[in-house]
């Protein structure tokens, strides 16, 4: 089926997907130069699910994902300065820099982190479903997790109410074919993960995740799906990282030779040629647009470099929120820009039933 | 003023901010169509309706997780732990999660949630259904945590931790669900983090809260006999912890017990023992004292579970240690 994919939306995803990768490879550099620290996951390899993903769906629908959100959150329009700043443990980052890599929070573009625990985040983005769901609202939540994560008990706790609630969620599986150092083969009785969406009555699809225009035309449809009150969806997105689990792995546990062949599957030089062959852009447009990005990335690390950390007074703020005290816009604070903030009734009706009365007592009787 | 039962205070306290504020809901197991393991829920279902009111599946993290995730993008979610000790499994939403979101989103989050449910020993139900977890879950910041005594704190603190913009663990008293209690007629909220003196005495502190302050009270009543006046001070919030009512006590008794129910290792009353020593130690006339539940898992026989907790006699005791009085 050939994409409907307008010239804009194009240009938004190879734009994501060149950002992603420069940020990252300079994010690799930073550390080590011993600028960033702690762990550290880059997201090389996997750009098309997040910028495939992104623009398949409303700006203000929730997204959550876990540790290797740097991407994530870049995708969905976070500033990259400010991203960078938090790698780098700056008090303009935009968690303060109390978060690091693992901890990106962008709220006001519907951006809900950044959890570092496999899975943890699972049934947090099943909650948030739940919201919209209870509220009326006609919001997808994507909820991207990694291949281990399948594996935790929070992934069927939570596929299990939301299948059984038909809550509008998308739960993306992003496959890179390792939990850390193992393969996901080795630890799986089933690894093929859409294929665990049968268990839970629930719609199951895989993508080629390294295919940026698959995976927007698959999560468009699932979204479409999930909108429209049909429940929820798990997505597994084939997919590889280049680089190791985290800048502390020198990944030995690849042949080189796996590697080398997923290079050939690159996710960025495959889309671009798509678009070439489209005829939607010239060479030298997408030459203009990766100008234009190893730009912003230099002055991402250079507006890192140049903030200060954060002051010691910080540490005795955010641990408990004081009556009367608001939220901090991120943007507002550091760059002093007025930004529209997500904000949600305190006043509506609930008329969802998750047991409509006289079929719950039919069943009693 | 009614007399009422700390399940009907409860009871109030949540159908009363379910009315209040529509971005209130209840979920848990069998809070529903069973109207409660414990009953705390009963009637619910019917005013509220199934969106409200959710019977979960067996998924504590799943579902304590549904609510963090859920308190994250504007609702105020309650949910029931049928008893604290299946929270066990739900420890990594609660503590990686909600008690972090504030601080990892550098506070851009916020996250309104009650955790509530039955703690301690419920009557010969062994080593896991009898467990006190006051001292795990005051460990981390960004929570706060309540253990109310009496119905009347019962709904006052429910409806205060239910409107608070943090995340809460409010323990109940398996034990406790049946205990009559005056509670005033309309509005009660009762702060988080005060303390209250329930008896006033000069001779010596008696600290505790929930269950064990029946056991105080009955305790105070029999050293009245002997002409030893007790003070009781029920911390009711046990993080934050009132130091105030603590150095206030101490300045006017000079004496201290801490009674809890739970383990003595790394147990609540250490905190308060460091807190009284640290902030009101030249008011102090002797050591503090503690009556703990012994340092043992909980035994199913009778007169095994009856030793390991604390009891009036050990509390007497211990307060005539403080007093350096002789035990006849």
């Amino acid at each position: 089926m050939p994409s409907a994919l307008s010239k804009e939306k194009l240009r938004n995803m190879y734009r994501t997907m060149v950002l992603i990768r420069r940020f990252e490879e300079r994010a690799g550099q930073q550390y080590g130069l011993g600028k960033i620290a702690g762990f550290c996951h880059l997201y090389i390899g996997q750009e098309a699910v997040a910028a495939g993903s992104i623009e398949a769906v409303r700006p203000d629908d929730f997204m959550i994902t876990a540790y290797r959100d740097h991407g994530h959150i870049l995708a969905r329009g976070g500033d990259p300065g400010m991203a960078m700043a938090e790698l780098f443990g700056r008090g303009s980052g935009y968690s303060k820099g109390k978060g690091g890599s693992m901890h990106m929070f962008d709220i006001e573009h519907y951006f809900y982190g950044g959890w570092g625990i496999v899975g943890g985040e699972i049934p947090l983005g099943t909650g948030m479903a739940f919201a919209s769901k209870y509220r009326g609202e006609d919001r997808v939540t994507l909820c991207f997790f990694g291949d281990a994560a399948a594996n935790q008990g929070s992934f069927h706790e939570s596929l299990n109410m939301a299948s059984k609630w038909k809550l509008p969620v998308i739960y993306i599986c992003e496959n890179n074919r390792y939990g850390m150092g193992t393969d996901i083969n080795r630890v799986s009785a089933v690894a093929e993960i859409y294929k665990r969406a049968s268990a839970y009555a629930m719609r199951g699809e895989q993508v080629d995740g390294m295919d940026a225009v698959k995976v927007h035309d698959m999560v468009k449809d699932c979204a479409d799906h999930v909108r429209a009150g049909k429940g929820p969806i798990l997505l597994e997105a084939r997919t590889y990282r280049y680089r190791g689990h985290s800048m502390a792995d020198p990944a030995t546990y690849r042949e080189k030779s796996e590697v080398e062949s997923e290079r050939k599957n690159d996710p960025i030089p495959r889309f671009r040629d798509y678009i070439l062959k489209q005829k939607a852009f010239t060479d030298a447009e997408l030459d203009a647009i990766d100008a234009e990005i190893k730009k912003l990335v230099d002055q991402a690390v250079k507006f890192a470099d140049q903030s200060p950390e954060p002051a010691l007074d910080e540490l005795w703020h955010d641990t408990v929120v004081e009556e009367g005290e608001p939220d901090v816009r991120p943007r507002e604070r550091v760059l002093g820009v007025k930004v529209d903030w997500p904000t949600f009734p305190i006043s509506f009706k609930v008329t969802w039933e998750i047991e409509p009365k006289d079929k719950s007592e039919k069943r009693a009787g | 003023m009614a007399e009422i039962m700390y399940r009907e205070a409860l009871n109030q306290a949540l159908a009363e901010e379910m009315e209040r504020d529509v971005r209130v809901f209840l979920m848990g197991e069998e809070v529903g169509k069973y109207q409660g393991a414990f009953k705390v829920s009963q009637g619910l279902l019917e005013r509220f309706g199934s969106a409200r009111v959710v019977d979960a599946p067996i998924s504590e993290l799943g579902f304590a997780g549904l609510g963090v995730g859920a308190a994250m993008v504007g609702l105020r979610p309650v949910i029931e732990m049928m008893t604290f000790n299946f929270a066990i499994l739900a420890m990594d939403q609660i503590f990686n999660n909600a008690a972090k979101v504030r601080h990892m989103s550098g506070g851009q989050l916020r996250c309104p949630i009650v955790f509530r449910g039955p703690e301690g020993a419920g009557g010969r139900l062994a080593a896991q259904h009898s467990q006190v977890f006051d001292s795990i879950y005051s460990n981390f910041p960004g929570l706060k945590v309540v253990a109310p005594a009496t119905p009347k704190d019962a709904k006052g603190l429910l409806k205060s931790a239910i409107r608070d913009d943090n995340p809460v663990i409010f323990f109940e008293g398996e034990r406790l669900y049946a205990v009559k209690g005056e509670v005033p007629e309309g509005e009660l909220v009762i702060p988080i983090g005060k303390a209250e003196v329930k008896r006033e005495g000069k001779d010596v502190s008696i600290i505790t809260w929930s269950r064990m302050y029946y056991f105080c009270q009955q305790a105070a009543e029999e050293l009245e006999k002997q002409g030893i006046q007790a003070e009781i001070l029920d911390l009711r919030s046990l993080r934050p912890l009132d130091e105030e009512a603590l150095i206030a006590t101490l300045r006017k008794t000079n004496r201290a017990v801490v009674v809890e129910e739970g383990w003595p290792h790394s147990g609540l009353g250490a905190q308060v023992v460091d807190t009284i020593q640290s902030k009101a130690f030249d008011y102090l006339d002797a050591p503090v004292a503690r009556v703990t539940g012994l340092d043992v898992n909980m035994a199913y026989a009778a007169n095994l579970e009856a030793a390991t907790q604390p009891d009036v006699t050990r509390i007497i005791a211990a307060v005539k240690k403080v007093l350096y009085l002789e035990e006849k």
